[in-house]
């Protein structure tokens, strides 16, 4: 009965080894000492990782890119509202500005075309026309009349100019070829800014011209400007080509000052762009070129107040976006580590159910060994019995003393029988000792033959020839003698359980290198089929039906690796199996 | 009276001719194998009333000898005396006609009488199987099959 002695050796180690292998460890058959609880631990952690990055990447990405896109969307339609508003206030400026220069011009066009030229020459008449100018627009400073020669003709004003001689000056020369001439501001007289509009008129039938010139005050370009309500911060002025003042700067400079900020290019359009002023301050700035003039307006914003409310709406995006990613990390780590927390009880309890039915295993073991043990004791008890009962039949049915002949053979024989029955207890014994976990030196060769005593009752009834090469100079081994003998028992065991009667089973020792032997197992047995043998170090997977754990190879491949060594198995149905067991010469621990 | 013919068959020699004397002081004629081949061999050559057969034996196991002793020798009587048995094989060994199942070690005396009884079981087979003989001789086919019938009927 094969599966009695290997129910026994299944007990055995059974017994003695309280390591169980968890299922979702892999099948590697590779050695070495490992720290099951700390690579545990590693993994919970690496799982939450994960699983804290990835919920965390999935729900803050589009979080994040929504907020992107809200920022510069908003961003892009606030800075385009704010760049009209300061293009709408140049415009605006610009046409006024234009429209005031543009009313000066034509009246003295009026004026140039109404009066004759000697009306106008006339110091009397051109007062009258001064006063009623001025009376009608304001603002005219003084008025000329400047004959082609560059002569001044007649002049009301605040000046000593009369006779005074302008050929040679450029605005004279200007006004000659453009019919119209438009000065930078200047300080004069009384310290009043004003500039210069002159239009040539070309009088009568003589074809000869001569120039009205009149100066304008700059306050009315000045009252538009405060007219602008501008902020505090904020600034607008005219600038002429050269970058000079030619009205006050409310920040930076008086009039005819040098300009804050670079004179701005040239366009036909109203402009708005982003610059920094000579001290480096960014500003926007809107600025247009006012036709037939020398003069820029420039309206100057201070980024941070036309974004005020950009920024404000700014504020509220981020801080929005950053209560959710709070929110967001928050529920995301409470929801890993619950999870995680949760996957781990229930390793914890399926670990605790797998160490429950190992106990269950266990008692089980132990009562298929009192079984085995028993049996085992029952041949030479009968014999003790046989021979015991003898002696009385001797003595009480033939009613004679037995010859002393007869009686040596029998004490003989219940001797004999009593030294098999200590055979066997010493033999469980020896192993009932060995259970904590030892380093001996151990030669392999002696281990394997005790081991084998368990199995040669079992060979010699099933015929089954066991083989043992062992080398003389195979070293002794630094290792645990009770372990080692629970795995050969097992893997001798399902040899034993593998091999039909009258099978062949080879044990094989040697030197695999320094620090390593080597002993393989090789039966001529059934085989393991390819699709199990991936399987076959997992616990509780048996082929066994009723009589196998499915914990044998599982328990044997733990005790392997704790003792540093490997277990490698190779198999083909119908031609056999061999286990190779390596361990290592010296033990590390 | 005919003498009660035993075979004792068990591997563990010190045990098998010990209990060959015990019985040979009953007054029981024995003879004795050590392995299933030799107890076959024994049987050929001279038909026992009563076999005392042990399982766990090296080559032929007893399970197996008995299935081919019943079918070679269906009157011969077994009675398995085993130190390793299982239910199961209780089980096997009465489905194949064991006559008892008995457990190592035994007391002899029990062992004894189940001999005994099982001789006299034989005894009474062999009786009406040849008195069935007899009724086929007579042409009382009716009542030779009767008997083998009930017979049979035991047997299982």
């Amino acid at each position: 009965m094969p599966s009695k002695l290997y129910a026994l050796s299944t007990s055995l180690y059974t017994l003695r080894s309280m390591e169980i292998r968890s299922p979702n460890k892999t099948m590697a058959v590779s050695g070495g000492k490992r720290s099951v609880g700390g690579e545990l631990r590693s993994r919970y952690r690496r799982l939450w990782i994960y699983s804290v990055f990835f919920t965390a990447f999935v729900s803050l990405t589009p979080l994040g890119i929504m907020t992107w896109v809200n920022y510069t969307q908003y961003r892009k339609t606030l800075v385009a509202e704010t760049d009209h508003l300061i293009s709408r206030i140049a415009s605006n400026s610009q046409r006024f500005i234009d429209g005031f220069l543009e009313e000066r011009r034509a009246a003295l066009s009026y004026v140039a075309n109404r009066e004759s030229y000697e009306d106008l020459c006339d110091q009397g008449k051109l007062s009258r026309i001064f006063l009623n100018m001025n009376e009608s627009f304001g603002g005219l400073v003084d008025l000329g009349v400047i004959d082609a020669d560059g002569g001044q003709r007649s002049y009301v004003g605040p000046y000593e100019l009369k006779g005074k001689n302008y050929k040679d000056q450029d605005w004279f020369h200007e006004v000659c070829i453009r019919g119209i001439y438009v000065s930078d501001v200047f300080t004069g007289f009384r310290n009043v800014p004003h500039f210069v509009i002159a239009v040539r008129r070309d009088s009568g039938s003589h074809g000869e011209l001569y120039v009205i010139r009149a100066a304008i005050d700059t306050e009315v370009l000045r009252r538009h400007v405060a007219s602008l309500e501008l902020r505090a911060a904020s600034d607008a002025f005219l600038i002429n080509h050269k970058g000079i003042l030619q009205t006050p700067s409310r920040h930076k400079g008086g009039i005819l000052d040098p300009c804050p900020i670079a004179t701005p290019p040239f366009s036909p359009k109203t402009q708005v762009v982003e610059t920094a002023t000579t001290d480096g301050e960014p500003r926007i700035l809107g600025y247009a070129y006012i036709p037939q003039s020398p003069f820029i307006f420039v309206v100057l914003k201070r980024p941070e107040d036309i974004l005020q409310g950009w920024l404000r709406l700014r504020n509220e995006i981020l801080w929005l976006f950053g209560v959710s990613v709070v929110l967001i990390l928050a529920v995301v780590l409470a929801s890993s580590t619950f999870l995680v927390n949760r996957i781990r009880e229930a390793g914890r309890r399926r670990d605790e159910a797998l160490h429950s039915i190992e106990y269950t295993n266990k008692l089980a073991s132990i009562g298929r060994m009192a079984a085995v043990v028993a049996h085992e004791i029952n041949n030479p008890l009968a014999v003790i019995n046989e021979n015991a009962g003898l002696l009385q039949d001797l003595i009480v049915v033939k009613k004679e003393p037995p010859e002393e002949d007869r009686l040596l053979r029998i004490a003989g024989a219940i001797r004999g029988s009593v030294e098999r029955c200590s055979t066997i207890t010493h033999r469980l014994l020896g192993f009932a000792k060995r259970m904590e976990p030892l380093t001996e030196r151990i030669s392999l060769g002696p281990l394997v033959e005790e081991v084998l005593g368990f199995h040669r009752k079992e060979a010699e009834y099933r015929s089954v020839s066991i083989q043992l090469a062992a080398p003389a100079d195979l070293p002794i081994i630094e290792s645990d003698r009770g372990q080692l003998q629970q795995v050969f028992l097992n893997i001798l065991g399902n040899a034993f359980a593998a091999v039909d009667d009258g099978g062949r089973i080879d044990i094989g020792l040697r030197r695999e290198d320094e620090n390593t032997v080597a002993l393989t197992i090789r039966d001529n047995g059934c085989g393991i089929p390819a699709e199990d043998i991936d399987r076959i170090f997992e616990p509780f997977f048996s082929t066994k039906g009723d009589y196998g754990t499915g914990l044998g190879l599982s328990i044997t491949l733990g005790i392997v690796e704790k003792l540093g060594g490997t277990i490698e198995v190779q198999s083909e149905v119908g031609q056999g199996t061999s286990f190779t067991v390596r361990l290592p010469v010296t033990r590390r621990i | 009276m005919k003498k009660l013919k035993v075979l004792l068959v068990d591997d563990e020699q010190e045990f098998v001719e010990t209990l060959a004397d015990r019985l040979a002081i009953r007054d029981l004629q024995t003879s004795t194998a050590h392995n299933g081949q030799e107890a076959l061999s024994a049987v050929e050559k001279d038909e026992p009333d009563v076999i005392v057969l042990d399982l766990k034996m090296p080559g032929l196991h007893g399970i197996d000898v008995l299935r081919r002793l019943k079918q070679a020798y269906p009157n011969v009587e077994v009675i398995i005396l085993t130190g390793h048995g299982s239910q199961k094989d209780e089980e096997a060994a009465r489905g194949l006609g064991a006559f008892d199942y008995l457990n190592k070690p035994a007391d002899l005396e029990t062992l004894v009488s189940q001999i005994r009884r099982a001789f006299k079981q034989r005894l009474q087979t062999l009786e009406k199987m040849s008195m069935a003989v007899a009724f086929a001789e007579a042409g009382e086919f009716d009542t030779a099959k009767k008997i083998m019938e009930q017979q049979n009927k035991k047997g299982d």
